[in-house]
Formats: structure tokens, C-alpha cells, sequence
């Protein structure tokens, strides 16, 4: 198997799930490429890490009713095997976003993640009609406050916006304000029961309804067509227009392929690789408007195979990825808060985003304060030895008392943090830099310090910054 | 020390939790103020009396002095509209000043880049806590963000003091090479030397610092004293902010026990910080807003209260003109908003008076309107 086999494997594991340890990315490559995206795309009987109900024994201050959501969905992340589907659950989050502080019901939140792991990766019209039923969004964006007669715009105007065509393309507009109007009407009556925020009426998951009586059903013309629409027809309209293929395939290759500017600038700013954006529409097309599909072309591309580290990390890839790297929090024990606490300190908190838009990415998540607080946590984690996965590269690097080269050392540990890359200039200050320790004996009292030193350097480059 | 007019300074300290404001500024002499606290009540003979109406809660006594010696503007009836009652979404507003929608760009982040439009001093805002506040956020603003003044730094894991020293040399290097092309990679470079000045020249603030003041241990105390350090070093910080703990004074139970504690520590902190300026002549740049997300509930729940709307903040300096501002929000059930405080100024007019008239910023386009100012600056 060779090096750029098991490069490639770690680039796959960096995008479609959270990273790997090399002894994973070597049993995968052995497997093969494809082998592997079929895998991670058909995720059937993975172990997830742990239940809810058993992670809430373990972790009692953990209980969905109250709290605990959040950081549940990151222990998945972490432990889960099944690491498309986590990833995939996250990037549904990220743009059908809700956010706790308005919806104050972690139980509702909850329902929510566990449709996106449901549907996650099957058609695209089932998930704009879950997403439209789902409780948490329902109240979120007040379509509970959606009456015939007395329409509240905010989830027909959203749900054309940022969640299936976006404002323009080619800057040229989508729709009109008439057709927000007139999606907003087909909606009326999808609604929930139970109260959410919790207060006064106790803690429950709430649950959606269609209500007949508060549904407009006179006709409406809606992207040129005309019917009695209701919701469903709706979202069929929806899927149909060639916005929503483009819409749609720009956020996939965003999240996995390269970062490509923020969502309001796509009304005039085309795709920067055109090619593949026609490759993953005219596939959205093919399919049926089916996720998995798409997925599978852009995993099996050239432009996602060649893609490597043109993605700024974001804060939850970067902490979940350096605890499946040093193998930490693989079983529970007390004190995962902190844990939690890191990405938000680095700008990103599940259910907590900055606006409806959900979070801007690339360069955004990179400033003074979470740029030092991003290449503190990893260094403290790479450089501490007694992490297992830290132990694992020390030892592989060896321990049979042999005399290892300063480029050796630097080049050893580079590959076992996943195959990642320095500029000419950075590789050789941190030759020079292992050179000036004298001799480098594998296995010697020393030697764990020096890999945990050169660990720390390497994090703290700006290559590292990359996925 | 220059005869130079200095330039002014915004220390904004976020009391988190939402502080009943009942309680903080109390209508003593309201027969509905006693009918609705019959438990958490403070007795008139134990308020620090105002004037014949309302007065500071006991614990406040170092803020009262303040006020007194006329440095105190408290800014009564304050909020904003269609009050929420959730501590996220209403500090979200507080920290973007936009109550109808959700906003990335905090109110201070944009204040930030109209005093340091290129990014000249990398210290134009320090905030101290863990991760930066939304307030200060903004894109393309850069904010030194420390947890802890003595320890903060680049790489503060590589032990021992030459081999951190040569990492920092090696991380300065790495950052300066123009490796790879493109603004992204430009944009790292910048924000990783900036990160490693700002370090760098914040690390000096200890040692240059001396003073008769000595803070109390707490967290908070510990993190003004951090302001006062690097304020007094004169590295040009325009804006500084501090938080209290998450939650801090959401007290829905067991609350005179423990608003009374926090309220000590925080009077205690403020007091100090003045003392310390005072002590070095630096008490004339300075001028402090202290807020709270929201007020609580009227009618107590028996051991705590529960949330609320209308609050009450303040502005505290030399340079302020003590007083009362605003009106104290009526207590008669019909004049409530669902058995809270209604407010009658909007925050807005409070930010749009520091922007204005301390910080010489034009505060139409940050605050997106235009409000009714105070005439707090002398």
C-alpha cells in the first residue's frame, strides 16, 4: 500500500467523517477507495458510540430533557463509526439551523437530529418535507404562527432562502416576494402540539400537526404554477427548479470540497469549479434529487481527490478530530465539559448559531483569540504522551534503540497526523530545530518529548489550519 | 506622563444571569414592592437610600459611594422591544443591538473597526474571559482575547522556557513566509503575528504594573485588575470587556444569599478599579457600562425570581454625571408587561450616548438608527 493510497484515505476521513488514526486509515486503504465511500455512505449497523439513554447513565449531569443534546451530538461525533452520517447530520444543521435559544425544548432538539441521522443522505424532497414538519423548526421560525388569512412569512421566505434555492443565481432572482406569499400560504396549518419553550406546561417533545381548518386551501400561483397547493406540492415545485440542483450542490462541495464564499454571495459570485458544480446538479437530476447519489460522485472525483487542505478547518472538525487523533473520550468518564466548552470558545456551538443563516465559514471562524486558543488545545493534546494515540505514534516511529534523523522524525510525524504538508522553508526550521537535539535514539527517555515537541509545532503551522 | 489629552477608554463589564433589578435599584417605599417581595425584600432602614423613592441594595455600598461623589449614572427602565425572556437570545441582542433579527456583527466589533479602520494596534479591544463575546465580534476585527493575563500566549504547552522561547521564534517564521498564495493564506498570516504581538506585548503588562490597590481573588475582581494592568500600560486600548460567569445572577432560587455576594464582589471590583486609576491619574479616560441581559419577575417565587424584562444599568466615571436617568418603571399590575417591569428607554439610547459623545463615533451606522441620547457626559 502506498504513501499517497493512505494520503488519500486520510484526506476522505478528514471530510466525510472527523479524521482517523493511521492504523484505521491503513486497514481502509487496504480496503479500498471505493470500498470505503460505499461504506460510509451506507452506514447500517456501525456502532454509534453509545445510546442516549445509556450516555445519560454515564454522564448524569446529561439529560435531554433538559440539556445534554449538544454534547451528546459531539460524543457521536467522536465515537460514532458511522462517521458520514454524523457528518452529514452536522451539515444539515449547519443549514437548516435552529437555535436553542429560541426554541428552549433540548427534547424537540433532539427529535430534530435524529430525523437528520434518519434522512440524512436520501432524497432531498423527503428532507425539505421533514424539515417542514419538524417541530423544532416549526416554532423556530414561527410557522405555528402561520394562519390562513393571517400569514407569518418568516418559514415560506426561509425555506425558499436558505434552505433550498437561495435568493438568485447567475444574479438573477429566484423568486419573487408574491411567491414567498404564496409558499407561506400552502404552509398554513402545518403546526405543532405541545408547548414548546418548556414553561409553564413541563417539558415535552413537541409534536407536528396539520391542521385543516387553518390551512388556505384556495388557489396559488407559485414559480409559474398554479393549484391548490399545499406544502408537499410546494417542496415538489421547489425541487424541480434547476436553483435548488445548483443550491444544493454548492453547499455539499463547500462543506466537503473546498471552501467557496458564504451563502449570500452566491446570487453573483458563480462557483469557482463550475465543472464539478454541473457534474453534482446533473446527478442531483439523475437521481431523483437523492443525497447519497451525489455524495458518491463527488467523493469518487478528481476535483474532490485533488482537493486536499484548500478547506480551513471549523471549530467543531478541529477539536473532534484531535480527540479521535490522541484517542481521548472514547469511553466516559467525568469532565467532558471543557471538552465542549473548547469549540465554543473557538466560535461554534451546536444549536447556538449566529444567526438563522447558520455559521459563516473558510476564514471566518479564524481570529486573534480563536486562532491561540485553536493551536493551544491541540498542542496541549499532542504534546501530552500520555494520550494513546500519542503513545501509537511514538512507537511507531520506533523504540528499538536505532538512531532516527532529525528529517526522519519531522517526516514520521507529518505522515501519522494524516499525510499533512509543510512549506519548504517550515519543514526545514523544524529539521534544523529536531538537529540541534544531537543523536535521536528511538526507545530513549527523551524521545517521547521530542516527538510530543515536533507534534506541537506542526499544529501551530498555518498548514495545519487546513483540512 | 504627557499633558495630552488622552484618548478615551470604554470598559464594558456584562453582569451574565440577568440581575433582578428590583432588587439592585429598589422602590423601597412602594407598598407594591413590599406586597410582591414578602421574602426577598430589602427593609427600607437597609437600603442605601437615593432619594425619598428609590435606593442601592446594601451589598452595593462601594458603588453608592461612587455615586455620591456624582460618578454614577444609573440608567433606570432600560430594554428593548418586544422583550424575550431567554438569556441567549436577549444577551444576543444586547451584544448585536439589533432586537428584530439574528445578526452576526457585535455593536462593538463595528465600534472597534471605526476607531482602528486598518488594523494598526492589534490591542484596540482586549477582552478578558473564555472566547470572545458577540459584542465584540465583527468581520475581519481583530480582538486579543485572554483568559488569563499571566499565562496567556502562543503555545503556552511547550514546557520549559528556551525551548518556548525558539517555538515562538520558529511560529513567528512559519507566519511570516508567504507560503502559498491567496488572501486566505495572507489572512492567517496576519491573524497569527498579530496573535504573537498581542501576546507579546500583553505578557509586559505584569510586570510594568504597580499599585497600593489589592483586588479581591475572584474571578471577576482578578479580571478588572487584568483591565487596570494593561490600561495602565499604555498600549492603546480603546475598548476593554469582562463577564461575569454564565448564569451568574440568574437566581430563580435561594437568591438573597447569593445576588447579595455577587453583587458585594462586583461593588468591590468596580470601587477597586477606580482606586487604581486614580492612583495612577487615569481616572478621567475611563468611563464604565455595566448592563445585565434582562430584569426579573416582579412577584418573587419565594426563594428566587424568575425572568423578567425591564432592567437598569449603569455608567460609571469621572466624566459621567451621576444621577438618576430614565424613568423607574411603574409597579401597578396594569402598567406591567405579563407581571414584568416595562421598560421605557431603549438600550440603544445608552449605546448611541457612549458611541457619541465618549467614544466620538458616529453611532447611526453602527447601531443601524438613530436614538435618544442622554446627556450623561460632562
Amino acid at each position: 500500500m502506498s504513501d499517497k493510497d493512505i494520503a488519500l484515505m486520510a484526506h476522505l476521513m478528514r471530510r466525510a467523517g472527523f479524521g482517523a488514526q493511521y492504523g484505521e486509515l491503513e486497514a481502509r486503504a487496504a480496503k479500498g477507495y471505493e470500498a470505503t465511500v460505499e461504506e460510509l455512505l451506507n452506514p447500517e449497523d456501525h456502532p454509534n458510540g453509545l445510546d442516549l439513554d445509556l450516555a445519560e447513565r454515564y454522564f448524569i449531569e446529561w439529560n435531554h430533557f433538559v440539556r445534554g443534546v449538544p454534547e451528546y451530538f459531539m460524543w457521536r461525533m467522536i465515537n460514532s463509526e458511522s462517521q458520514l452520517e454524523e457528518k452529514m447530520v452536522l451539515f444539515w444543521h449547519g443549514i437548516l439551523c435552529t437555535a436553542d435559544s429560541k426554541t428552549q425544548s433540548y427534547i424537540t432538539s433532539y427529535v430534530e437530529l435524529e430525523m437528520f441521522r434518519r434522512c440524512g443522505m436520501d432524497s432531498f424532497r423527503d428532507m425539505l418535507v421533514e424539515i417542514s414538519r419538524d417541530p423544532a423548526m416549526v416554532f423556530f421560525l414561527d410557522n405555528c404562527l402561520n394562519h390562513k388569512g393571517a400569514i407569518n412569512e418568516n418559514y415560506g421566505r426561509e425555506l425558499l432562502e436558505l434552505f433550498s434555492m437561495g435568493v438568485g443565481m447567475d444574479g438573477q432572482f429566484n423568486y419573487t416576494e408574491d411567491d414567498v406569499k404564496e409558499c407561506s400560504r400552502a404552509f398554513t396549518g402545518w403546526t405543532i402540539t405541545n408547548a414548546i419553550p418548556a414553561q409553564p406546561y413541563g417539558r415535552y417533545a413537541a409534536q407536528f400537526i396539520f391542521n385543516p381548518d387553518d390551512h388556505d386551501d384556495d388557489v396559488k400561483t407559485f414559480l409559474g404554477e398554479t393549484g391548490r397547493f399545499n406544502g408537499e406540492d410546494i417542496v415538489d415545485i421547489i425541487v424541480k427548479q434547476p436553483a435548488t440542483a445548483r443550491f444544493l450542490s454548492r453547499h455539499l462541495y463547500s462543506y466537503f470540497v473546498a471552501d467557496d464564499g458564504q451563502v449570500p454571495s452566491w446570487m453573483d459570485t458563480p462557483p469557482q469549479d463550475p465543472e464539478t458544480i454541473k457534474m453534482l446538479e446533473e446527478e442531483y437530476f439523475r437521481s431523483g434529487y437523492d443525497i447519497r447519489s451525489m455524495l458518491r460522485v463527488l467523493f469518487n472525483s478528481d476535483a474532490f481527490k485533488i482537493s486536499r487542505f484548500s478547506k480551513v478547518k471549523s471549530p467543531i472538525e478541529t477539536v473532534v478530530g484531535t480527540m479521535r487523533l490522541v484517542g481521548d473520550w472514547t469511553s466516559p468518564k467525568p469532565g467532558f465539559e471543557p471538552i465542549f466548552d473548547e469549540m465554543k470558545h473557538m466560535g461554534q456551538e451546536p444549536f447556538n448559531p449566529p444567526s438563522v443563516e447558520g455559521w459563516h465559514t473558510g476564514k471566518e471562524w479564524i481570529d486573534g483569540g480563536t486562532l491561540v486558543q485553536r493551536i493551544n488545545f491541540i498542542g496541549d493534546y499532542v504534546g501530552n504522551a500520555n494520550q494513546p494515540g500519542v503513545q501509537d505514534i511514538i512507537e511507531s516511529l520506533g523504540s528499538d534503540g536505532a538512531i532516527i534523523s532529525p528529517e526522519g522524525l519531522v517526516n514520521g510525524c507529518l505522515r501519522r497526523l494524516g499525510h499533512y504538508e509543510l512549506a519548504d522553508e517550515t519543514r526545514d526550521m523544524l529539521i534544523d530545530k529536531a538537529s540541534k537535539w544531537g543523536k535521536l535514539r528511538k526507545g530513549s527517555e527523551e524521545f517521547p518529548g521530542h516527538v510530543g515537541h515536533i507534534l506541537q509545532l506542526i499544529v501551530a503551522a498555518k498548514e495545519y489550519i487546513y483540512a | 506622563m504627557t499633558s495630552e489629552k488622552k484618548d478615551t477608554v470604554l470598559v464594558v463589564l456584562q453582569m451574565s444571569g440577568a440581575y433582578d433589578a428590583l432588587n439592585t435599584i429598589i422602590p423601597y417605599a412602594d407598598p407594591l414592592y413590599i406586597d410582591n417581595r414578602p421574602v426577598l425584600r430589602v427593609e427600607p432602614e437597609q437600603v442605601l437610600a437615593i432619594d425619598d423613592k428609590v435606593g442601592f441594595h446594601p451589598a452595593m455600598a462601594p458603588i453608592k459611594d461612587l455615586y455620591d461623589q456624582g460618578k454614577v449614572a444609573v440608567i433606570q427602565g432600560i430594554g428593548y422591544p418586544k422583550p424575550i425572556r431567554s438569556h441567549f437570545r436577549s444577551m444576543d441582542i444586547w451584544h448585536t443591538a439589533e432586537p428584530e433579527k439574528m445578526v452576526t456583527n457585535g455593536w462593538l466589533g463595528q465600534a472597534i473597526r471605526e476607531l482602528d479602520p486598518h488594523g494598526e494596534n492589534v490591542l484596540t479591544a482586549v477582552n478578558f474571559g473564555r472566547g470572545l463575546p458577540r459584542a465584540l465580534a465583527a468581520a475581519g476585527v481583530s480582538v486579543a482575547s485572554v483568559g488569563n493575563l499571566e499565562t496567556y500566549g502562543v503555545l503556552t504547552g511547550i514546557e520549559g522556557k528556551d525551548q518556548r522561547v525558539e517555538a515562538l521564534e520558529i511560529f513567528s517564521n512559519m507566519y511570516s513566509q508567504a507560503i502559498g498564495t491567496g488572501p486566505v493564506n495572507d489572512y492567517l498570516s496576519q491573524t497569527g503575528l498579530d496573535a504573537l504581538k498581542g501576546a507579546d506585548i500583553l505578557s509586559t503588562a505584569p510586570q510594568r504594573y504597580s499599585s497600593s490597590v489589592e483586588y479581591a481573588g475572584d474571578l471577576f475582581s482578578q479580571w478588572v485588575k487584568n483591565i487596570a494592568q494593561v490600561h495602565l500600560s499604555d498600549f492603546g486600548t480603546r475598548v476593554f470587556y469582562t463577564s461575569l460567569f454564565p448564569g451568574a445572577f440568574d437566581t430563580h432560587a435561594n437568591q438573597p444569599t447569593s445576588f447579595a455576594k455577587l453583587w458585594s464582589e462586583v461593588s468591590n471590583a468596580v470601587s477597586d478599579f477606580y482606586e487604581d486609576l486614580k492612583e495612577h491619574h487615569a481616572n478621567e479616560e475611563v468611563v464604565i457600562l455595566m448592563f445585565s441581559e434582562f430584569g426579573r419577575r416582579v412577584k418573587e417565587n419565594g426563594s428566587g425570581t424568575d425572568h423578567g424584562s425591564g432592567s437598569v444599568a449603569f455608567v460609571i466615571g469621572d466624566s459621567v454625571k451621576g444621577g438618576l436617568y430614565g424613568e423607574y418603571p411603574s409597579l401597578e399590575p396594569s402598567k406591567l408587561d405579563e407581571g414584568d417591569l416595562q421598560w421605557n428607554n431603549d438600550f440603544r439610547g445608552t449605546y448611541a450616548t457612549l458611541l457619541e459623545k465618549w467614544m466620538g463615533l458616529d453611532s447611526k451606522s453602527i447601531l443601524n438608527g438613530t436614538y435618544e441620547q442622554f446627556d450623561l457626559i460632562k
